[in-house]
């Protein structure tokens, strides 16, 4: 057993490590669905408290809409609750099929195929389709879940700095002649700053360069674009950008499970090759059964992205008059740049007190020195609520020297 | 050693990784590990020494380690081109 306490010691002097340098990541325990109004219990076995929730996924509203949950239920009693198949076994149902034929269209792609997550797409998609004949070009700042399927792939790469596609021209210039096929990667918002990819600018220089486009949309799918079919719209290039990769895990109802959209035949490659696709479940029943009700409701009216987008500018206006010194953007992803990583963590500590749950964001998941709480505006938020809200980063702003 | 390897080596990697103008890069600033440099766009800094100064190195060479600072890249290139002769 010597080896076994020599490792054990190993593994809690790691843990001691990340305590002691303040790094740990302490879990609130929400004792009610979530929504803008929840329960948090923290730490665990204490009072709980009702408070307003300004830092989930949950951008439309729809992690607990009535119709989801009932779409969720229709799917229980239906189709019941699990699986036991990956998908090519004795795994999928029609509403699989039906669900990713309408995620295809609404995303603009000719065809879609459904994961167990966003980050099982990610890293099934690059291993197939590129190998080391070709180069892969990613933003610095993509998720991770991206620079895992990158590293699983035999392809060359290649990087460029955040949103510059200036940056990018030339390393296309310089790959043009020295690669089969070039893919750019990037996110379609970035999570942190809550800013857009210049998908036009984007496009316009795979065109010149003849690259492949993949963007990941996980933060933009449902309420980026007019009609809320993501950066792709936004920016007027829906036809233009080749692959999208995207979550059910945030506006799309919140529950789990990931996409990718795209040209039938690379569609086609990643049922027959993904290997996240093949050696893992299939999504149940009523996951399903509800992502296919969001779509539905997503695809009839504009309604929830609409408050969103209000909601978002609201917030924004009356924090940037407050004298807070947001990262400026058109996203519901609003960081609020404190600087120094214990005044964030300070910060959003007081703002829980005031009734506000939001979070301190420190390196290494920022630069060093870009400490800020990330707020997340949802279209379940009214009026009332972000009014609470800024009253109250105002009301610490000022205890905390932050604002005068 | 050349200053004026150092000098264009310095300039080369502010134009290809720093985003932060008040970042100050030194003979022995951390650039792999501290994650200044994206260890995915390494192979740009491979190219570039590799035509500036008109040498090869093997993937094995160029690796994360010999690119960390600047003092170990210009050892690098200084080493590459006694072989050359
Ligand atoms: C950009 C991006 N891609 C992928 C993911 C992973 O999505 P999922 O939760 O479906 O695995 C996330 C979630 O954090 C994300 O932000």
């Amino acid at each position: 057993m010597a080896y076994i306490d020599a490792v054990r010691k190993q593994f809690e002097t790691a843990v001691q490590e990340t305590l002691d340098a303040g790094l740990n990541k302490d879990e609130r325990f929400i004792c009610s669905e979530q929504g803008v109004e929840i329960e948090v219990e923290y730490p665990r076995g204490s009072k709980r408290m009702k408070v307003l929730n300004f830092c989930a996924n949950n951008y439309l509203g729809l992690s607990s809409h009535p119709e989801v949950v009932k779409a969720a239920h229709q799917g229980l009693d239906e189709r019941g609750y699990g699986m036991s198949s990956v998908r090519f076994i004795c795994g999928t149902q029609d509403v699989h099929n039906d669900l990713e034929k309408a995620a295809a269209k609404f995303l603009g792609k000719e065809d879609s195929i459904l994961f167990a997550s966003c980050f099982d797409a990610n890293a099934a998609v690059f291993e197939v389709l590129f190998d080391e004949n070709d180069v892969l070009i990613n933003d610095r700042l993509i998720h991770a879940s991206l620079i895992d399927g990158i590293r699983l792939c035999s392809a060359q790469r290649d990087s460029y700095k955040n949103a510059d596609a200036g940056h990018l021209a030339k390393k296309l210039k310089m790959w043009q002649s020295r690669a089969r096929n070039m893919c750019v990667v990037t996110d379609g918002v970035f999570s942190m700053d809550g800013i857009l990819a210049p998908l036009d600018e984007i496009c316009d220089v795979c065109d010149e360069y003849g690259a492949m486009l993949l963007v990941d949309d996980s933060h933009a799918s449902g309420f980026i674009g007019k009609t809320g079919r993501g950066v792709h719209e936004h920016f007027g290039v829906m036809d233009r950008v080749d692959i999208i990769t995207t979550t059910l895990g945030k506006a799309l109802g919140g529950a789990s499970g990931g996409l990718i959209a795209g040209p039938k035949a690379v569609v086609e490659m990643m049922r027959n090759r993904g290997r996240p696709y093949l050696f893992s479940n299939a999504v149940p029943p009523p996951i399903a059964f509800a992502a296919l009700k969001v779509i539905e409701l997503i695809s009839q009216t504009t309604e929830l992205r609409d408050k969103l987008e209000w909601n978002a500018k609201y917030f924004r206006e009356k924090m940037e008059a407050a004298g807070f010194n947001l990262v400026p953007g058109e996203t519901p992803i609003i960081p609020v740049m404190l600087g120094d990583a214990k005044l964030a963590n300070d910060f959003a500590r007081e703002m829980l007190m005031e009734g506000i749950y939001v979070i301190g964001f420190s390196h290494p998941v920022v630069p060093m020195g870009k400490a800020r709480i990330r707020t997340q505006l949802s279209a379940g938020h009214d009026k009332e609520h972000i009014d609470k809200a800024v009253a109250a980063f105002i009301k610490v702003g000022k205890q905390l020297g932050v604002i005068s | 050693m050349s200053d004026d390897m150092r000098e264009q080596i310095i300039e080369f990697i502010y134009d290809e990784y720093v985003e932060d103008d008040s970042m100050k890069i030194e003979d022995d600033t951390p650039l792999i590990s501290s994650g200044l440099v994206d260890s995915f766009s390494m192979v740009s800094l491979k190219m570039f020494l590799e035509e500036e100064y008109s040498i090869q190195m093997t993937d094995e060479e160029a690796s994360t380690e010999a690119f960390d600072t600047v003092k170990r890249i210009m050892a690098l290139v200084q080493k590459k081109l006694d072989e050359q002769g």
